[in-house]
Formats: C-alpha cells, structure tokens, sequence
C-alpha cells in the first residue's frame, strides 16, 4: 500500500460517510465566522427553527466592515459612519448573542481580521479542519489544518449539521527547493507559484506546499503562502506540521494545555505526507530563481520580477491570453514594454489578512526607517491584522517608525484590501498592496492595484514608485 | 430554493476568461443582510458606467452600451455563456444570488472556480461544464443569431440547441437530485444524524482538545 498525503489523512480522520454519489460527509471542527457572509446564514437557521450542533465550533469576529481609522473606530460599532456597514456589523453581534457564539467584538484587544486572529489565538490548530465563509480561509493550512472558504449556504449548513458535504480535492505538490535570495520573501514566492501555474492551475485540487523553502519558513510566512493557494484556484494549501509548527501553537490561549497537549502533539507529529505518498500533480521550482515580485495586472498570474517589463499582448500564446492582457492593460494604464521599476504609485497599503502579521509589519519598518514617504503620495496605510499584532508592534516602537515615515497607523481591519470600509483607491489610482487579489476594482471602483511582499511596498512608498528592495539600505530595528 | 427541471431561455455572452466574483458582485453590495435584491447589481462595474452605491435606484444610471447584457437582443436571458475559469476569487454567495435575482438560471463555460461551483447549486443555478470547443460553437451560433435560445433539459442531462443538435453534459447525481426537487440539502443532510453523533463521540474521544468550550 502507498502512502497518504497530508491532505487524504486529514479528509479520512474527518470522513463521517462516503456518500453514495461518491461525495463525503465531512466533520467540521472549527467554524469561523465575520459579518459579510454570515446574516443569511443565521436567517436561514431562525426560518427553519434549527439550532447551532455544537456552539463551541463557532468563533466570530466583525473585520470586513469594521473601521481602520483611529477616531471613527474608538466609538466602537455605534460610531461606524456608515449605516449598512454599521447594521451588518450589529447584525453579527445580534446573532452571536443570541446563540451564545464566542465573539470578538470590535475593539476587543483580540479582535481582527479572522484569518490572522484563528491562528494567533491557538483557536485553529493542527489537524483541525476548518471552514469560514471567505475563501482566505486557506491560510489556516499553515498549521497542517485542512481549511478552506465556503458560500453562505454552507454557512448554515455547518452550523445546523457540524458537516459539509464535499467531493474529494486532487493532490497537488509544489515544491520549492534550493535557499531563497536576501530580501526574498513568502510573498514573493506564493507569487511566482502563481505566475507559474496560473489562476486556474490549482482548480479542483488541495495544494500541499513541500521543500526545503517551506521548511525552513516561519508559520507567519507559511500563512501567507498558504492564504493565496486560492489566487491558483486551489481552495486548500497546507503544509506538513514540524517543530517549526509545534513552537508556535505552545502557550496560544485555546491551544491545549497539559495531558491533552501531549496528546494534541503525538497526533499532530504524524501530520505530513508520507515519504512514498503518490501526488495526482507535482510541480518543482528552484528557490534560486525567485526574485521580487509585482503584479501588472488584473489577476494575481498576471506577474512579473521587478527587473522585467510589462509584458506585451504579442507575448502570450493564446487569442484568450493576449485579449485579456490587452484588457488588463488598458485597465491599469500601463504600457506593454515599460519597466516595472516606471509605474509610479498613489498609494501604499500595508495589511490584510496575507500581509498584516508582526512580522510582515518588522520588514516594513526595517524598509522605511528613518526614511520619509515620497510626497508625491497620497496615502500610505498600514494596517495591522490584530489587536494583538497591533500591540506587539508598538511595544516594538513600529508604529513610531512608520508614522516618523509618514505613513498612517491603523487599526485591525481588512481595509482596503478590499474596501469595503472607508479605506479605498479613487478611480485610477495605483497602489502598491500587500494583499492578494488585483482584480478590476476590488480596491475602490477604477482602482489599480499592485501586489507586493510588506518590503517591496515600503520600499515603493519611499520611492514612489517600484524599486528593488534588494538594492536599498534596509535598517536593523531588533 | 427554486426546482429546476427543463429551462427555455435566451442565452447571453459573458465572453472573457477568468471573470470573478468581484466583477460579477462587486463589495459594497455584500453590505445587505439579505439574500435578495442582488439583481440590478449584476456586473455592476461593467454594465453601468458610474460607481454603484447598495440601496440606490438603478433606473436612471448611465448604462455601458458595450456590455452585452444591455443589448435588447439578450434582454430576459436565462443562460449564460462564459470562459474559463468562471467565478474565480472570494467565496460571496452573493455572486450566484445576484446571476439568479437577474434573471440566469444555467451557466454554461469550460471550467468554473470551485467554490463558485459549489454555491451554484444552492441556490436552482446550474453551472455546466462542457468542452472549451463546443462552448466556442455555442458563443459563434448565439452571436450568428438574434433571439439564440437554449434548452436546458436537467432530467435528460441535455442541452438543446435551436437547430436540434442536443449537447449532454455531466451532473453530481446528488446535485441534480436537489435542483430538481428543489430541496434543501441541510435537511437531507439531517437524515444522517445518528451518523454524525457517532462519528463525533468517537473523534471526541480520540482528539479531547477540540472540544472544550470557549470561555
């Protein structure tokens, strides 16, 4: 018999039955949940007269709608200006009252974005799987969990059930060997997977990130990769559980404590792929060739390395390529040819739920420090992805740093990442975001948005436009 | 949710790859807390030429007169033909609840973002997978002629084109059961509630951890 990938032995630890359509019934151990798509969900629980199956699964916390900046958010939800965002936000503290759902609520010192909060809080673990009702919920593979995004409908069905029913994913390897160049960092590399293997590439698979780079990678930055595994249409990326893992979910608040530590641990340790697992797909990639990265377009495979040009539609092999190239440029008011380095910035966002833990925020502060934001600049936001990263930073003096530098210290939010807050580029802007999708809009109606590592922003910020970080003097701040 | 057994309708292009679901729904509608009302706001950024704002009377907004949806020849259109790759990105719901406020009760491409995929059939819109050649023919016969409809034949695993040809296409056994009848999944799903108590009790007792409360 063959060995099991990490991603068969979570599926068959949670498998309650197969199905006679060739679908499982699978157990959900935690259930996440944030103010965007919840409120049906709950409606739908209320309409039918059923009840949660088991209110300990459940956590939430309101990030999408809540404010970043500092005077609007001390009111708490009652100061949200805006009133379908304020009326959502009280919606999701209407219905975990009356659940008796575990919440974080808005300016709760743990309170943030969901996917920087599950991990931090030792609320997701090893060997859990996970849903929420976003498709970042991927990040959460970091941990060696099986995590993914899930619509409204399987919402409620998680709620009223404790399952979902699903069809079994493919296995996907990437696996990135070879030591990775100064300056490269988990970004980077979860951008060039995708430019490699496209936005569709990971359709209908769980991606298992393996190789020396992951290995030797923080849990931060694993989170990072992992989180963007659905920007290569994978809605699973995990990686295999290692001490790397084990040190950082010690001591967490809800991680297990004593005899049940113990336990949690002789289990988790068995948590990766075994050395004669048989993969449906293997891609393999040369840490060596990876360079910064920046995105020219409107979908995250629309990538290049800082010292390359925007690419030409003549340059793509496919009539489907070269017309959404051509679409894509014309959106972003760029030009095939020009070099990266020439795309000058509006704006700089530091955050999200890719980019917004402590040390993502330590690599920007270390980029801008003692430094001054180029004025021709709008906004420079940075955005921290917790109360808890919030305070850390600035026990750390980061937050010092960069209002020195001129960019603006928020609070926990998803912020313009997505701008559903006030947070938002103007039509035709450019930033450059440490998020993870550049889609028409997604950071305010006609906004152009760049994807970059937390350096690569800061140092743009600086500049005003793109530079390699690679050639600029980085500060030590620890 | 609505049955769907066999749906005659016009079919309208959605021609380019990689649509997402931010181009379909775009964020300031996922505001509401309802399930409904998403229709008007269909590819908002494509089909009006202003920024949509949730709750706003879409009648008088200025109107793309490029985009196809807008075009009186695909007005009441049921299917939807799109590339690959369709309702890539977030997982909103709101992006199959706004193509089924519309009007859309099938989507037909070469491939689709699984999520998206998933949250279809919840909600009586079926996304059919069919092979990227015989979608191009469908997208140059629909574009050859005005009034191009399609029958979508559930039962019979079967798309009917104007001229006669029928096309078959692959379903989950389990997901056309459901659109069929129009049933809830959650409640089925219900009916294996002995097998669930069962399989929790035993995983209790092999991961303890999972299961303290949350104080």
């Amino acid at each position: 018999m063959t060995g099991k990938t990490l991603y068969d032995k979570l599926w068959d630890a949670h498998l309650v039955k197969m199905r006679d359509d060739g679908t499982g019934l699978i157990y959900i151990d935690r259930h996440l949940l944030h103010e965007v798509t919840s409120p049906q969900a709950f409606e739908g629980l209320r309409l039918a007269g059923r009840k949660p199956w088991r209110i300990s699964a459940n956590v939430a916390t309101p990030d999408h709608n809540v404010p970043s900046e500092t005077v609007e958010r001390s009111a708490g939800v009652a100061g949200i200006v805006d009133e379908v965002s304020r009326i959502q936000v009280q919606t999701l503290d209407e219905n975990c009252d009356d659940f008796g759902i575990k919440e974080f609520k808005i300016n709760d010192v743990n309170q943030g974005i969901v996917h920087v909060i599950g991990p931090e809080q030792g609320l997701t673990l090893p060997g859990m799987t996970v849903v929420c009702g976003d498709s970042h919920t991927a990040t959460h593979g970091a941990l060696g969990a099986l995590a993914h995004g899930i619509g409204t409908s399987e919402v409620e069905h998680v709620l009223a059930t404790q399952c979902l029913i699903q069809k079994k994913s493919k296995n996907f390897l990437v696996k990135v060997d070879g030591k990775l160049g100064l300056g490269i960092t988990p970004k980077d590399v979860v951008l060039h997977v995708i430019g490699i293997i496209g936005t569709a590439g990971g359709n209908g698979s769980a991606i298992e990130f393996g190789g020396e780079v992951f290995r030797a990678m923080s849990m931060e930055g694993r989170m990072t990769v992992c989180n963007m595994a659905i920007e290569a249409g994978a809605r699973v990326g995990m990686v295999g559980v290692d001490q790397i893992t084990l040190d950082y979910v010690k001591g967490r608040p809800y991680a297990p404590k004593g005899a049940h530590w113990d336990q949690a641990v002789e289990y988790w340790k068995t948590l990766h792929s075994d050395a004669d697992a048989v993969f449906d797909r293997v891609v393999e990639i040369n840490a060596a060739e990876i360079k910064p990265q920046v995105t020219w377009g409107t979908s995250p495979e629309m990538v290049v390395a800082i010292d390359a040009l925007v690419p030409t539609p003549e340059s793509f092999g496919s009539v489907a390529q070269r017309q959404a190239a051509q679409r894509a440029l014309e959106y972003m008011g760029l030009a095939g040819g020009q070099p990266i380095t020439s795309i000058k910035l509006d704006r700089v966002f530091i955050g999200s739920c890719t980019n917004s833990r402590i040390e993502d925020l330590r690599a920007a502060a270390a980029v801008v420090k003692g430094k001054k934001v180029a004025t021709t600049l709008t906004q420079a936001l940075v955005v921290p992805g917790s109360g808890q990263v919030k305070a850390q930073a600035e026990a750390e003096g980061l937050d010092k740093i960069f209002t020195e530098a001129g960019l603006e210290w928020r609070a926990p939010s998803c912020s313009m990442c997505l701008a559903m807050n006030a947070d938002k580029l103007l039509p035709g802007e450019h930033c450059a975001s440490t998020s993870n999708r550049n889609f028409e809009g997604r950071q305010g109606f006609g906004g152009r948005t760049h994807l970059v590592s937390p350096a690569m922003a800061a140092a743009a910020a600086i500049a005003g436009h793109f530079v390699d970080v690679r050639e600029i003097d980085v500060r030590e701040i620890v | 949710m609505k049955a769907f057994t066999v749906v005659k309708g016009i079919a309208a292009p959605m021609d380019l790859a990689n649509v997402d679901t931010d181009m379909i729904i775009p964020k300031q509608f996922l505001k509401s807390i309802k399930r409904s009302g998403f229709g008007p706001n269909l590819f908002d950024a494509l089909r009006y030429l202003d920024e949509g704002q949730p709750g706003q009377d879409t009648s008088n907004r200025p109107l793309n007169p490029e985009f196809p949806l807008n075009f009186a020849r695909y007005k009441g259109a049921q299917v939807l033909l799109a590339r690959d790759n369709f309702g890539c990105g977030s997982s909103r719901e709101h992006a199959p609840w706004a193509l089924e406020d519309y009007g859309f009760r099938c989507v037909i491409a070469p491939s689709f973002a699984d999520i998206f995929f998933n949250n279809c059939f919840k909600n009586g819109l079926l996304p059919i997978v069919l092979d990227a050649q015989i979608v191009d023919r469908l997208f140059q016969a629909m574009y050859a002629q005005e009034g191009y409809e399609l029958t979508i034949d559930l039962p019979a695993q079967q798309i009917i084109t104007p001229a006669g040809e029928k096309i078959g296409f692959d379903v989950g056994e389990f997901s056309k059961h459901c659109l069929i009848n129009g049933l809830d999944d959650i409640g089925l799903t219900l009916k294996d509630e002995a097998d669930i108590h069962t399989f929790e009790k035993r995983w209790q007792q092999q991961a303890p951890w999972l299961f303290e409360a949350l104080n």
